[in-house]
């Protein structure tokens, strides 16, 4: 089975800080990779450059085989590619269902329609609303992004991200700043991935990666320091030298 | 090669003026992220107070002019201080909006107390004639300009390279919050600055009174010359201001002897041109 | 620790909660031309005064589209008026005078400026593509300043007189055809503005105005869109100053100043940026305040206006207006 994310040799400098290190893996449909490592390990740095809202200095980045390397955030999603964010990224004012059904317009090509209006496409708002409803979040499709409880709009990213239907998901912290009583739904998002999706999370919770995650890159100072099943990490002595301390 | 001399020295004394008026409101942006479109104001009211000191209550010159400089640093720290700030953590378009509301109350406030007319500046004998630098006679008046220009320029560079206010200043622009959690007084260090920058302003105005003469809308009418400066110098970078002001300054005197019916044309390409060049300033990368 | 060994149920059954939608796009449209229609029926002595509202309101539509829908702050907007209006001039002294032919020249004119700027400007962000936009409008202003044998220079373009609009109807000095001329280009582009705005292009156009690194996220080619909105918003300006330069018969160095791109802007806070109609009022409200304090000392007018402004700046119409919208319930 080819690789649908692969990575080679990624290298990045912000000025004289060396920030990823010649960083290779590849992910697999249905692998559900999770990248840990201490802070300033450089773990969002390396999804931002997949993402592609850094350029790498070195190295080569493959969605599906495709050099994508050098190409926009925007060609990146179209191949297939889509992200969370740490911090949670929505459009404030835009009601619920409209943000979520934003992501379907932009996903069937519809934004260059210019003349009909929104409320035009019933498919779409269908498909809007069932995704809320999978979330939990139907009856809040008309309220403001910003007025939801913090934990939902986690949710919201997450929904985002998978209305797209990518093949490779990033996940970059998606517990992130929720109690750990609110995330139920959030986890139970997480189990429900699709199986053939190849997602790569960060993530901090350690209970949560080795629930989750058939394999951990383990990140150091920009460089890859171990890869393997969550039980080679737990056994590797570098690691737990280095991170774990256990 | 007469005409090359005059451009250079016109152009280097409106380039200071410039920079003058300007670097106040490149501190102030690049210190609290406030777009503050009065700025030109405190230009004019450092100008009129110098006229009106000199020619209404027959003060000196050269008492009338600090005097007028201090009260314009009073009117910024009191404006800061009691109305501005509250604005900072706006969007920067209602910045823009509420500055520029105060500009026309400004403008129409100086037209109610003082009246329409241009004011002159009348300057003591010592700078109303001429000076001889060997190679060349200067008017007096651009020779202070320059010298001034530099002046500030370099008490500017030694305030924040040199003085604790200085690093409290260059802390604050960096990083407000630690730099308050550490103890530096980031209030005082937002309101000193602002009246720093509103005294610079008015002593630009007082300079350039000949080049750009003082009526109520003053104001406006050249402050789209100095947001010009701010933004190709860079927000923040006093030495950005000083390279951008005199390189402006240049082009825009030249423009003016060689190719008048042109207007302003050359000044704003030249703008364009080195702001897409370099964005985020002249310095900076 | 294991802590799940059961997935919960992820759905929360609800009552069918309210959805958010727009109103038809027709509605507010047929309600400007009511109004209008009424307005030149009633005051037949201020055709005059309503024609010149009628423009400002298209011109400050335009500029709502690209401030208050996409969230570009400009200070160059006149450009696209000013060019609009000099090329519809110029081809109805130079080529023909037809209206509608003329409107059409200017509203190219204002789209073709805009697509060839906006390549430029919608580069840079934020301070830095305000600043660009001043520039972009200062150097066409020194530009028309120069081409004096096309431009009149200093003072203004004009000799040209307008042929009958649709061959029947001769420009009347009282300008009962002007303000019926002036309301129907409003009236129409007006709908097609609020079509766009509905449109899954307005939307995320909204969306890049809102958050661009979502928009990113999800794959809209950002530069793309605002190039096309802006262009859009280029042709509405440059048809307010066909408008302007066909129904007064001459074009002025003003049309392409700082001040009207400063005083278009003042007209959109004023009336409310984002929902277009704010724009129409901000407009309808300053014309006629500015038409009535002409005679009054224009300080005292400045002064009124800066008030103004700093009161609507702390005291936000557009929060006020929005409020009252959810607790009225539904959001867009």
């Amino acid at each position: 089975m080819s690789a649908l994310l692969e990575l080679k040799s990624l290298d990045k400098r912000f000025g004289g800080l060396h920030v990823t290190r010649g960083v290779s893996f590849a992910l697999r449909a249905g692998d559900r990779m999770a990248l840990i490592g201490p802070n300033g390990a450089g773990k969002t740095t390396l999804v931002n450059q997949i993402s592609g809202v850094l350029t790498s200095d070195a190295g080569e980045i493959r969605l599906r085989g495709e050099n994508v390397t050098r190409l926009s955030q925007a060609k990146r999603v179209r191949a297939g590619l889509a992200r969370t964010f740490q911090i949670t990224t929505l459009a404030p004012h835009f009601a619920v269902q409209r943000q979520i059904e934003l992501a379907l317009f932009e996903r069937e090509g519809l934004t260059s329609g210019m003349w009909r209006s929104v409320d035009a496409y019933p498919t779409l708002q269908t498909e809007a609303q069932s995704i809320l409803t999978r979330f939990g979040l139907r009856a809040h499709a008309a309220t403001a992004t910003e007025d939801l409880a913090y934990g939902e709009q986690r949710l919201i990213e997450m929904a985002l991200a998978l209305a797209l239907r990518p093949k490779v998901l990033l996940l970059d912290e998606p517990m992130a700043g929720v109690p750990k009583g609110d995330g139920d739904r959030l986890l139970a998002a997480l189990d429900a991935l699709p199986s053939e999706l190849a997602v790569l999370i960060i993530e901090h919770d350690m209970d949560l990666v080795f629930r989750f995650a058939n394999r951990i890159v383990v990140l150091a100072e920009g460089a890859v320091l171990a890869d393997g099943s969550p039980d080679e990490i737990r056994r590797d002595p570098k690691v737990r030298a280095a991170y774990l301390g256990n | 090669m007469n005409t090359f001399l005059n451009i250079l020295i016109d152009g280097l004394a409106y380039g200071m003026v410039l920079f003058v008026i300007a670097v106040g409101l490149s501190v102030t942006l690049g210190l609290m992220r406030f777009v503050n479109l009065s700025h030109g104001a405190f230009a004019m009211v450092g100008g009129y107070c110098a006229a009106l000191l000199t020619r209404e209550a027959q003060w000196s010159f050269w008492v009338a002019v600090p005097a007028a400089i201090l009260a314009t640093a009073a009117l910024g720290a009191a404006l800061e201080a009691l109305v501005l700030r509250h604005l900072y953590r706006r969007k920067e378009l209602d910045q823009v909006l509420f500055t520029i509301g105060l500009s026309f109350v400004l403008i129409a406030t100086t037209n109610a107390l003082v009246g329409p007319q241009v004011q002159m500046i009348p300057l003591p004998p010592l700078l109303a004639g001429s000076v001889d630098l060997g190679f060349r006679t200067l008017p007096a008046q651009r020779l202070l300009v320059i010298v001034a220009g530099c002046g500030v320029a370099m008490l500017a560079a030694w305030t924040v390279a040199r003085t604790r206010f200085g690093i409290w200043l260059r802390a604050a622009v960096d990083h407000s919050g630690t730099a308050s959690a550490l103890g530096i007084p980031i209030r005082t260090v937002q309101c000193a600055s602002f009246a720093a920058g509103a005294a610079l302003a008015g002593l630009g105005g007082i300079l350039g009174a000949e080049l750009m003469p003082l009526e109520p809308f003053y104001a406006l009418k050249y402050l789209v010359l100095v947001l010009v400066v701010v933004a190709v110098g860079g927000m923040g970078s006093i030495a950005g201001s000083l390279a951008a002001a005199v390189l402006l300054g240049i082009i825009e005197t030249a423009s003016k002897y060689l190719a008048s019916d042109w207007g302003s044309l050359f000044f704003f390409v030249a703008m364009a041109a080195l702001l897409a060049w370099r964005p985020n300033g002249l310095l900076k990368r | 620790m294991n802590t799940m060994t059961t997935t919960p149920a992820l759905a929360a059954p609800t009552a069918q909660a309210a959805a958010p939608h727009c109103a038809p796009a027709w509605r507010a449209p047929v309600v400007l031309l009511v109004t209008g229609m009424a307005a030149c029926a009633l005051m037949p002595d201020q055709l005059g005064l309503l024609t010149r509202i009628f423009i400002t309101a298209l011109l400050v539509l335009s500029l709502d589209l690209v401030v208050g829908v996409a969230g570009l702050a400009t200070l160059g907007h006149a450009a696209l008026f000013g060019m609009g209006a000099y090329a519809a001039g110029i081809f109805a002294l130079k080529v023909h005078p037809d209206p509608l032919v003329g409107l059409a020249v200017g509203i190219a004119a204002g789209a073709g400026l805009a697509l060839l700027s906006g390549a430029f400007l919608l580069r840079y962000q934020g301070f830095t593509f305000l600043m660009l936009t001043v520039a972009v409008s200062q150097i066409l202003l020194s530009l028309a300043q120069k081409a004096r044998q096309w431009t009149g220079g200093d003072d203004g373009l004009s000799g040209f007189v307008m042929g009958p609009l649709l061959g029947r109807f001769d420009f009347d000095l009282e300008g009962r055809v002007a303000s019926v001329y002036a309301l129907t280009v409003l009236v129409a582009l007006f709908y097609v503005a609020r079509r766009i705005v509905d449109s899954p292009f307005g939307l995320a156009v909204r969306g890049i105005h809102e958050n661009r690194a979502r928009m990113a996220a999800l794959g809209t080619p950002v530069f793309a869109r605002l190039w096309v909105l802006y262009t859009v918003a280029g042709a509405m300006a440059g048809a307010a100053g066909a408008l302007s330069a066909q129904t007064n018969a001459v074009v002025g160095m003003d049309s392409l100043s700082f001040a009207l791109s400063a005083e278009a802007l003042v007209m959109l806070i004023l009336g409310g940026a984002g929902r277009l109609t704010g724009a129409l009022i901000g407009a309808t409200v300053f014309t006629v305040l500015h038409h009535t304090a002409a005679s009054i000392n224009p300080y005292h007018w400045l002064f009124v206006v800066g008030a103004l402004l700093m009161l609507v700046v702390l005291v936000s119409p557009a929060k006020a207006w929005a409020w009252l919208r959810r607790r009225a319930g539904g959001v867009r």
